[in-house]
């Protein structure tokens, strides 16, 4: 199967235009992904048509946009194939569904001494949840360092495995460089220890496979608006019995079974740590981008991706001066670099002006900047709607900005 | 007499005007920030700091007299070109003429984008700092 990428393009309203007199190239993937012309008219067409409160009501529109906020439920069970649907709760976003563990799971199972293993790839929002309930319980939080590659150490991972580890919270892929984690190898190990795993799938699930079952994912937790879809959308799959033993997150409505003055019982699984009213919009147009995804072999559209990084990097590479950060075997298609003797944020606005959207700075991710002795960098970050012409383009203009710079 | 906040500006709008394009203009930028000498590393202080998402600014004010000189510096050139302006606009005037200032030749060369960028450059956050000096200055 080859892709028409000009076809696909033509799903994406918004890369159809000019920016700053140029036409738009988005090398923005990693911090936001466009959104297909299914994902927005399903949007506009339950505001149109559907629009009521889930879950409670009795009437012809209730009911139809209950049935179709549960359907996003069930088909995000088959994309993850996890077990079951009620083991996939709904959230604001990676950030949510991480903060929902920690402050639940976390809550529930740390205690004075126990170790928490994140890793120096780590977003904020992998590492900040954990510092907090961290500090409330006396648990300790430890690094698995990387190496000059960007590549996760897995002797230092072994070492610092022993039975006071209770979480081992780590991304599958770098937002920032783009590494790749041996995730299968570490799981099996962590639980070797008798400790769980979180894994944080924002930068992964648009380009690889996830079976969480496979994989035995204790946690996982991801993204619908790096998946094609809405922004404030969020998945945290779990474990039955771990997500049957956590105490509720938030208190509300909809997370209930009977409320009195004397005291409250909790609602089922998923329901007991979905609080209030949800996104319910949002949550059923990301129907339409799993479908969308769906359409497509995962393998082909990653292989597409693959090929505009080795492209891309193998032109990046002869830039004098120019230095990629992270050069991971394993790698999504993101290139992070610097120039010697150039801030990023010069580089990003120039590279704005013609019309080209990269991400500058520190990507969130402080203490891998700071492993590499940087306080940011460039990072383009590509689709599988992107092209190798948008690539020509890109270096053609980063020559320039780095010409008017110097 | 020295040149007023006004007329800075407008002689600033006239050497933009001089453009035609975007890149020529930031090539200009650039250059002023280029040539903007570098503050001093003892003014480089955390007080002096001004904290962008993406780079910083220092900003250091001095009385002398009447008058307000302030001093800055950037770690992107751009910003620093942006400093460069707002520091020939501002700096050298009294506290009263500072805090009347009304910026409005950012607008007008077109790089009010850069004040746009809260987050990520510091500039608003300089702009409002310079202001307060004048204001501290002047109850003083």
């Amino acid at each position: 199967m080859t892709l028409d990428i000009h076809k696909i393009r033509q799903d994406f309203p918004v890369l159809d235009q000019q920016v700053n007199g140029a036409p738009l190239i988005y090398f923005d993937n990693a911090a936001t992904t466009q959104k297909p012309k299914s994902v927005i008219d399903a949007l506009s067409h339950y505001y149109a048509s559907d629009n009521a409160n889930i879950h409670r009501g009795i009437h012809a529109l209730a009911e139809r946009a209950t049935t179709a906020f549960e359907l996003t439920r069930t088909k995000l069970k088959d994309f993850l194939n996890a077990p079951s649907s009620d083991q996939v709760i709904l959230t604001s976003g990676t950030t949510a569904s991480i903060n929902l563990v920690a402050q639940t799971f976390g809550r529930a199972n740390f205690s004075k001494g126990d170790k928490i293993l994140i890793s120096n790839l780590e977003h904020h929002s992998n590492i900040v949840p954990w510092q907090m309930i961290a500090e409330e319980k006396g648990a300790v939080i430890e690094v698995i360092p990387v190496d000059e590659d960007g590549v996760l150490d897995v002797a230092a991972y072994r070492n610092l495995l022993d039975a006071t580890v209770k979480l081992v919270a780590v991304n599958h892929v770098s937002n920032a460089i783009g590494t790749i984690n041996p995730i299968a190898e570490m799981i099996e190990l962590a639980h070797a220890h008798g400790a769980k795993v979180l894994i944080d799938g924002a930068q992964s699930v648009a380009h690889l496979e996830v079976d969480v079952q496979a994989l035995d994912i204790d946690f996982f937790a991801f993204s619908a608006h790096k998946l094609f879809g809405p922004t404030g959308v969020g998945v945290l799959y779990g474990k039955r019995e771990l997500l049957e033993s956590m105490p509720p997150y938030q208190g509300g409505g909809e997370m209930i079974k009977e409320v009195s003055f004397e005291g409250t019982t909790y609602n089922e699984l998923p329901y007991k740590f979905e609080a209030g009213t949800p996104n319910i919009a949002d949550v059923i147009a990301f129907s339409a981008a799993i479908d969308y995804v769906n359409g497509f072999s995962k393998e082909v559209l990653f292989k597409q991706e693959l090929a505009l990084l080795a492209y891309a990097t193998e032109q990046l590479k002869a830039i004098p001066g120019l230095r990629i950060i992270g050069n991971a075997p394993d790698k999504i298609a993101v290139i992070s670099f610097v120039m010697d003797g150039l801030h990023p944020q010069d580089m990003g606005v120039l590279l704005d002006k013609f019309g080209i959207a990269i991400r500058t700075g520190h990507h969130c991710v402080q203490p891998l900047m700071k492993r590499f002795g940087l306080l940011g960098t460039c990072r383009a970050s590509f689709a599988f709607y992107n092209t190798f012409e948008e690539i020509d383009l890109f270096v053609k203009a980063l020559r320039r900005t780095i010409n008017m710079l110097q | 007499m020295a040149q007023s906040i006004q007329e800075t500006q407008e002689e600033l709008i006239d050497e933009f005007g001089l453009f035609d394009d975007w890149a020529d203009k930031y090539e200009y930028l650039i250059d002023l920030g280029k040539k903007l000498p570098s503050l001093s590393e003892a003014f480089k202080t955390e007080e002096n700091v001004i904290k962008g998402c993406q780079s910083r600014v220092w900003l250091h004010a001095e009385r002398r007299g009447d008058l307000i000189v302030f001093e800055a510096d950037s770690e992107a050139v751009i910003v620093k070109g942006m400093i460069s302006m707002l520091i020939r606009v501002l700096s050298n005037h009294t506290a009263q003429e500072i805090m009347q200032a009304d910026l409005y030749f950012i607008d007008q060369i077109g790089m009010s984008q850069h004040l746009a960028q809260t987050r990520s450059n510091g500039l608003v956050s300089m702009v409002k700092q310079m202001k307060n000096y004048a204001l501290a200055f002047s109850a003083k």
